[in-house]
């Protein structure tokens, strides 16, 4: 693994009820970098992502983060690795039965054994970073989903992970909340001195703050580079993907059988 | 053709049943293992004893009564008949310490706290809640099933013994303050038949079993449910019809083997 590489993927293979979803990834994360994986719904992004979280185990090739192969660890082992991690899932994952304030405590409650006074400080601190603390007392139900997410941002950097992942962390948001998340995510990132994933497909909020690409189409890496790199990119596949255009490589029509044979007409 | 087809999709259903037999002894194995953290933090028990045993109070009285006063009513009517009517007491507290209170409790146990247990993790596990736990190194098991478990466990027996001696009372509102049976021998007669081993404790090993029985089916339907609407509803289901069906088995094996010959 290259020194200064968090995460490093080599020639990862996944298959699914004999469905390839990933084939030869090579990935590598630097240190301190914000690194996005985009590509369309279903190539394969969220599998990925779960074998850096070791919840998946990969058919062939390894995921290694700070050093250590993931699917080669124990429960034990996965569990001190994940405590170095953080992920914020794609609507916040919020315990709907926890205030945000204890919501936020979860893991200094579970991992530590910080007194009350001390994690009460560290949650309004957290809140603060993320302009919620005058949310502490409100319940899940009663956020927007801009606010949920930032709540869940909070909870995620608790114990500041060296690892961030972020899974879909702009979907469904209005565009105010999507330039605050993008904009906490680049900060808190920087902040921590943390190295930080976000698999999405939303190109032009993650294109301001990311520091390199990964395309991914089908479970293979079609494209990658820095976002000026891909910008001026004008292969096929990166084109559509960054233009939103309908049809090229990424055909219009799903797969099917003729069109008059299913109109039931004559040839 | 359709007779080897028949027999195939038989011999699928049993091997399926007989797999969730087994992944659900896992769960109840994988429970018990990781229960520690609750019993040293014992706090979390009891805020599920909150919502499974409190939330259940009012259903469990109010059923109570009823079913006590029914008890009390039927029973003069088949009482007087042979001129029995001072051992009402006995029939209605035999029947509900014995065979009524842990079996209805455990039913309205099933269909009130189980089916909210079912709907509450399925939910969670839809919601990526349960997902979310995992990454942050936090077995659900040891933090969400295990301390609901061992509340349904404490909850079942109290709120079976709270069904009985509300059932007893309706019992006695109709006996003795309505139709105006003898009150001394209403609770003498009471006090004289019922056995503190062989029915009480009794009763109470049996609602302890109905407790273990529906908690861990209804945490196991929730763990086990497909993220999905459909999917929470359908395990929903299946956690009160499963839940009722072992009960009333349960029961009588239970029957068989506490009251043979007593």
């Amino acid at each position: 693994m290259p020194p200064s590489a968090l995460v490093e993927i080599r020639d990862l293979n996944f298959t699914y009820d004999k469905r390839p979803v990933l084939q030869g990834i090579n990935m590598t994360f630097p240190k301190g970098k914000l690194v996005a994986i985009m590509g369309l719904s279903g190539c394969g992004k969220t599998t990925l992502l779960r074998h850096i979280g070791g919840v998946l185990k990969p058919s062939k090739g390894y995921v290694k983060v700070d050093g250590q192969v993931m699917h080669e660890l124990d429960q034990a082992g996965l569990y001190a690795m994940r405590r170095k991690m953080g992920m914020l899932f794609q609507f916040g994952a919020l315990f709907t039965d926890m205030s945000v304030y204890d919501n936020v405590a979860f893991q200094m409650r579970e991992h530590t054994s910080l007194p009350e006074d001390i994690i009460h400080s560290l949650v309004i601190m957290k809140l603060n970073a993320v302009g919620l603390r005058g949310a502490q007392n409100m319940m899940p139900s009663e956020l927007s989903g801009g606010m949920a997410r930032r709540v869940a941002l909070a909870r995620t950097v608790a114990l500041d992970p060296m690892l961030i992942m972020y899974d879909e962390p702009f979907a469904g948001l209005d565009p105010i909340s999507l330039t605050v998340i993008g904009d906490l995510i680049r900060r808190l990132n920087d902040a921590l001195g943390a190295t930080s994933i976000i698999v999405t497909h939303d190109i032009q909020e993650s294109l301001k703050i990311v520091d390199y690409v990964y395309f991914m189409a089908s479970g293979v890496i079609m494209a990658e580079g820095t976002p000026d790199e891909l910008r001026a990119n004008q292969t096929g596949f990166v084109r559509q993907f960054m233009h939103g255009e309908m049809d090229g490589p990424v055909p219009f029509h799903y797969p099917g059988a003729d069109y008059r044979q299913d109109l039931n007409l004559r040839a | 053709m359709a007779l080897i087809k028949t027999i195939r999709e038989i011999g699928h259903r049993v091997i399926n049943a007989v797999w969730r037999i087994g992944v659900a002894a896992r769960f109840f194995f994988l429970t018990i293992l990781y229960s520690g953290n609750s019993f040293r933090r014992f706090n979390l028990i009891v805020k599920e004893l909150f919502s499974s045993g409190v939330m259940s109070l009012i259903i469990i009285i109010v059923a109570g009564l009823f079913v006590g006063m029914v008890l009390g009513l039927q029973g003069y009517e088949t009482l007087k008949r042979y001129g029995s009517e001072s051992a009402l007491g006995v029939m209605v507290a035999l029947g509900l310490v014995r065979e009524l209170g842990p079996v209805i409790a455990a039913l309205l146990f099933a269909s009130r706290a189980g089916s909210a247990m079912t709907a509450e993790i399925g939910l969670m596990k839809a919601t990526e809640q349960i997902s979310a736990m995992e990454m942050m190194a936090v077995n659900p098991i040891a933090r969400i099933v295990a301390p609901r478990f061992w509340a349904g466990v404490i909850s079942m027996p109290l709120l079976a013994a709270l069904f009985s001696a509300v059932g007893i009372f309706g019992g006695y509102l109709v006996g003795v303050v309505q139709i105006g049976v003898d009150e001394g021998s209403f609770w003498s007669q009471m006090q004289a038949a019922v056995d503190f081993r062989e029915d009480v404790l009794n009763g109470v090993i049996k609602s302890l079993v109905f407790g273990t029985v529906v908690t861990l089916i209804a945490l196991f339907e929730g763990f086990d449910a497909p993220p999905t609407a459909e999917g929470v509803s359908g395990a929903t289901t299946r956690t009160v019809v499963t839940s009722s069906l072992a009960i009333l088995m349960l029961d009588f094996v239970l029957t068989a083997i506490m009251f043979r010959g007593a």
